[in-house]
């Protein structure tokens, strides 16, 4: 019996062992990569200049609002529909599920030829009618609509899921008859009583839709706009060093974002128990 | 019909959870029973307005998803607008096409790829999550799974570039091992692989941790009490418990690896032949004159394998869940 403990105590820290090199020497490398001067000693020369870097800002910003607008849309959207499929109408479940998980079978790359395909009916087919305008309206490189509509699909899945599992913990039906049974009014039922029962469900939500949107780069890359993810591959060809700089902390970025939403969330929750 | 079974283990779980406080045990069940009373003649006068809640979901997936859908299904079955004939007839050519030559290399090469790398973090996944899973130090445990949660969604750009910093031919462990000699470059089939394990091996093992924290401790006592090797165990009584979420798993980074374009297009460009960058290379013009549709219809070859895949996926899914109830 002893042995076999030992045995699978071994074999555990076998497997931990391989794969903590696997994943902690990229890191170190690059970490190492992104202050070696070439000459044995260190610098933080891309540390220091990547503010004044041109376009980091601006691409950041646009990335933090495209991900700020797109969880917005996103719950706007998607928590009344599902609320109503608890609450009103069974039939639209179905309905609904199958809706989120439509984008899953589609890949990224596939839905952009699609969205390209149909931005070019503008140009080709609709050139004098109002649809045109809106074409171009949504395509502004300074704020590109097209992009939030795609952002939007790609996270319904995990939105959906995060946000139907919260559901599944919380009996919507009863909590809504018994705020209605006081008086309270739907509004007041939903906004006073059910949502902050989803709490968590919906920052989960709002967490996988941010991390998405920051790391986004297909649609964005081949529809020619330039947020964050796409500024990081234009400035890797000329500068190496910062651009693996800049994805450290990309990656430490969002790994802070989700410590501090997940903790956000325990904190609430703790404070109301 | 289809939503009838699926209220039942909502409320079993609710019942369990609430378990331990005798009060809380009934309400559930009971409220279960009771609604279903009163809900029919409630049901028509709330119905039409919860489909009005739904409305703008349903508007929106319709032009945001359908149009899509519908520019990729008509662009890929007709010519293009700059092919001789103006464009706009039927044809079947884009398909035939993007079935053939580099074309037909390159999905069969992204299928490869595809496979392979699932197939290994399926393999590493496992053995991982049950080590994560099984630790006396919850500390570690959550460490672990946060760290996979950042991981599993760190694909991209960002991810080629530290790959390129650690084994690309300038990169630290390249120049200090001297691996260049040895034959090693990182732009190429089995280098990009290497690279993509790095956010597939995560997923899996956020994938398929639920499912080991659902193998009940009773089954592994049962079995040792009847004299079961830790072998047997896990060849009779796990890994069958575990196999449609394994399934599942799997299928899930298939379709993650297969779909993954930043990472590629960032570090090899198109010195690996594979279908998201015939696509990509496509799109932005990279196509013989009268080709324009190609790209829409290699978007479709796309969708159809990853639809098999995901036909798969499904029914493997729901049975896993039976499990986790």
């Amino acid at each position: 019996m002893a042995r076999l403990i030992n045995r699978i105590r071994f074999g555990r820290g076998l497997v931990l062992l391989v794969c903590g090199i696997y994943f902690a020497v990229p890191m170190a490398a690059s970490l190492w990569f992104s202050i070696d001067d070439n000459k044995g000693g260190t610098t933080f020369r891309a540390y220091t200049e990547l503010l004044n870097a041109p376009g980091f800002s601006d691409s950041l910003v646009l990335s933090l609002e495209l991900a700020a607008v797109t969880v917005a849309v996103l719950l706007l959207l998607l928590v009344p529909a599902v609320l109503a499929a608890r609450l009103g109408a069974p039939k639209l479940r179905p309905v609904i599920e199958v809706m989120c998980s439509m984008p899953l079978v589609v890949p990224v790359v596939a839905l952009t030829t699609g969205i390209i395909g149909v931005l070019r009916w503008g140009p080709d087919y609709l050139q004098d009618t109002p649809f045109f305008q809106t074409i171009v309206a949504i395509q502004d490189p300074d704020f590109p609509i097209v992009l939030v509509i795609a952002y939007v699909l790609m996270a319904l899945p995990f939105a959906y899921r995060a946000i139907d599992s919260g559901l599944r913990g919380v009996d919507v039906v009863t909590l809504v008859e018994a705020a209605r049974n006081c008086g309270a009014g739907w509004l007041r039922a939903v906004f006073t009583v059910v949502l902050p029962n989803l709490r968590s469900a919906l920052l989960n939500a709002a967490v996988l839709t941010v991390a998405l949107v920051l790391g986004e780069f297909t649609t964005a890359s081949i529809l020619g706009f330039a947020p964050f993810s796409v500024w990081i591959n234009t400035n890797g060809k000329s500068d190496g060093q910062m651009s693996v700089a800049v994805s450290m902390l990309s990656l430490l970025i969002v790994w802070l974002v989700l410590l501090l939403m997940s903790a956000a969330g325990r904190g609430r929750r703790t404070a109301r128990s | 019909m289809t939503t009838a079974p699926t209220p039942v283990p909502a409320n079993a779980s609710a019942a369990q959870r609430g378990g331990g406080v005798p009060g809380s045990v009934s309400p559930a069940p009971a409220s279960a029973r009771t609604a279903k009373a009163p809900r029919p003649g409630r049901r028509r006068a709330g119905g039409s307005r919860a489909w009005l809640a739904a409305l703008p979901l349903l508007l929106f997936f319709v032009i945001g998803f359908g149009l899509p859908a519908v520019a990729i299904a008509i662009g890929a079955f007709t010519t293009s607008t700059d092919a001789p004939d103006g464009g706009g007839t039927f044809t079947t050519d884009n398909l035939t096409n993007s079935l053939q030559g580099a074309y037909w290399t390159a999905l069969w090469g992204s299928v490869k790829l595809s496979l392979l790398t699932a197939l290994i973090a399926t393999v590493v996944g496992l053995p991982l999550a049950q080590a994560v899973a099984t630790s006396r130090f919850r500390m570690f445990r959550e460490a672990v799974m946060s760290a996979s949660g950042v991981l599993a969604n760190f694909g991209g750009v960002p991810l080629a570039f530290m790959f390129v910093a650690t084994l690309g031919n300038a990169g630290e462990v390249t120049t200090s091992l001297g691996l260049t000699k040895h034959g090693w470059s990182l732009y190429t089939f089995s280098g990009l692989s290497v690279v993509y394990l790095y956010f597939l091996v995560p997923l899996m093992v956020i994938t398929i941790t639920p499912a080991l924290e659902g193998l009940k401790t009773q089954w592994r006592e049962a079995a040792a009490n009847n004299g079961a090797t830790s072998v047997q165990y896990w060849r009779h009584v796990a890994l069958p418990v575990l196999l449609p979420s394994l399934l599942g798993g799997f299928v899930l980074l298939f379709g993650a690896s297969f779909a993954a374009y930043a990472t590629a297009e960032a570090m090899v460009g198109s010195s690996v032949p594979l279908i998201s960058m015939q696509i990509g290379d496509a799109l932005s013009g990279n196509v013989l004159v009268g080709q324009g549709n190609l790209a829409l219809a290699l978007g479709l070859d796309m969708i159809v394998v990853a639809c098999l895949v995901m036909a798969l996926y499904l029914p493997l899914q729901r049975r896993s869940a039976k499990w986790l109830a």
